[in-house]
């Protein structure tokens, strides 16, 4: 009875996936195409739960989900209107061209996929075992948070660091004039009330939901991505919301604490080095206090550079924003 | 006690998702948005607050059931929310009613923006 209810849920949410994948790439309408691909973010997720992988299923909801779709939704909002068809006609056999060049790629990399997949021997190589050996040596019970911060910390060393360096591209696309200005794609020239009480109630929840997150990492699903993704969210919100203004590329701060996080990780890594006979071997009994030390500053710098992400660029027209003309030089620390 | 509890859930989960589809054919029915966005909200909040209902006696007091509540009154003050805001653009009020206080609010953002950084 229960495995076939269990049977039903997957196939239902697996098809759909699969249609709404569909939809969402056949859809012309920008706008609708992003919202889809936000929903998509989140059914996904649930795929994953019914994987029974919770972390990765928080992750694809906060980052996949959630940031990429925030991000998409914000690029189909800011791109010019598509011209109408009929004077488009001479560029659309190339158009075709690339859909079916695009179409037969991904189709190749969904086979490759599941060839690979298929082919795994049963039970299919695993490490969980030796993990779970060896996770008491890390004193954190989470064995997903084990590999990340302990087995594979240098793979999630690099990870923060591919973030910085996103963030440079990104700051890298400010036009020159806009350098020291703050950015202005978020905030709305009159947020409705609602809005405004909406960002005033979320907050506090919010940056309580983060910790709590945050801090079960160590025991249960939940982490640093999590929480930071989650606060650069909220951050997104109250700027919306015109309760706190965005921060130009300029201001120190969130320069130092967008690099603080992967700068500590590399520091506790080396004197790993020296102390524990090892690049990121942690010390003898101060597994957990540099663990925490490491996903706090992880935490801050995740979503700080995300938040910084998500505000978007300065606009280069001065005229246009003539009364706010460098408004970033007031707040210099 | 057990079947007790289990026949309870049964009924109010059923209930609740016989109002989630209530909003689902009213969505897909209604001929205008702001009657769609009506049949929405009976889902998000009696459809989703009868479905959580149910489920309390299935989980651990205090802190599960709890979280479950805490659940519904976000997404009833999401939802709620949400539904104020397309209700807004749709009746294209939201200039009208945003210009009254709009300037007092942009008083307030001057003073520094670092305080709210996470």
């Amino acid at each position: 009875m229960s495995v076939g209810i269990g049977l039903l849920t997957d196939v239902l949410l697996s098809g759909t996936v699969l249609m709404l994948g569909l939809w969402v790439i056949l859809t012309a309408d920008r706008l609708r195409a992003a919202i889809g691909f936000l929903i998509y973010g989140l059914l996904v997720a649930l795929v994953w739960v019914r994987l029974g992988a919770p972390d990765v299923a928080l992750t694809e909801a906060a980052i996949g989900g959630g940031m990429i779709g925030l991000l998409v939704l914000g690029a189909s909002t800011r791109l010019p209107p598509e011209p109408p068809r009929s004077p488009g006609a001479p560029a659309r056999p190339r158009r075709w061209i690339l859909h079916v060049i695009a179409a037969a790629l991904s189709a190749t990399v969904a086979l490759g996929l599941a060839l690979v997949v298929l082919g795994l021997p049963e039970p299919a190589p695993s490490l969980a075992a030796a993990v779970a050996a060896e996770l008491p040596a890390t004193a954190l019970e989470n064995p997903v948070t084990g590999v990340l911060m302990a087995f594979r910390a240098v793979d999630t060393l690099f990870e923060t660091v591919v973030l910085v360096l996103a963030l440079i591209a990104f700051w890298s696309l400010i036009p020159d004039a806009g350098w020291s200005r703050r950015p202005d794609w978020l905030p709305l020239p009159h947020p409705p009330p609602a809005l405004v009480l909406l960002a005033r109630i979320l907050l506090p929840i919010g940056v309580l939901v983060a910790l709590h997150l945050f801090w079960i990492g160590a025991s249960l699903p939940g982490g640093k991505f999590q929480a930071g993704a989650l606060l650069a969210a909220l951050w997104a919100l109250v700027m919306v919301a015109g309760l706190a203004r965005p921060i130009a590329a300029t201001e120190r701060l969130v320069r130092v604490l967008a690099v603080l996080g992967p700068l500590v990780f590399f520091v506790i890594g080396l004197g790993g080095l020296w102390l524990a006979g090892d690049f990121l071997a942690y010390p003898e009994g101060l597994e957990k206090p540099l663990i925490i030390i490491i996903e706090v500053v992880l935490m801050l710098s995740v979503a700080v550079m995300l938040g910084l992400i998500l505000a978007g660029l300065p606009s280069a027209d001065t005229a246009v924003r003539a009364p706010k003309a460098r408004p970033g030089t007031e707040g210099q620390p | 006690m057990s079947a007790l509890a289990n026949l309870f859930t049964v009924i109010l989960v059923s209930l609740g998702l016989l109002f989630f589809l209530a909003g689902l054919v009213g969505l897909l029915r209604f001929p205008d948005p702001l009657s769609r966005l009506h049949a929405l909200t009976k889902a998000d909040v009696l459809g989703l607050g009868l479905v959580v209902i149910g489920l309390l006696p299935q989980v651990a007091w205090p802190f599960a059931a709890l979280k479950l509540v805490a659940l519904w009154v976000l997404v009833v003050i999401g939802g709620s929310i949400a539904g104020q805001l397309v209700a807004a653009i749709e009746l294209g009020a939201a200039d009208a009613s945003a210009d009254g206080n709009v300037d007092g609010k942009a008083d307030r953002n001057r003073h520094g923006p670092e305080e709210d950084a996470p």
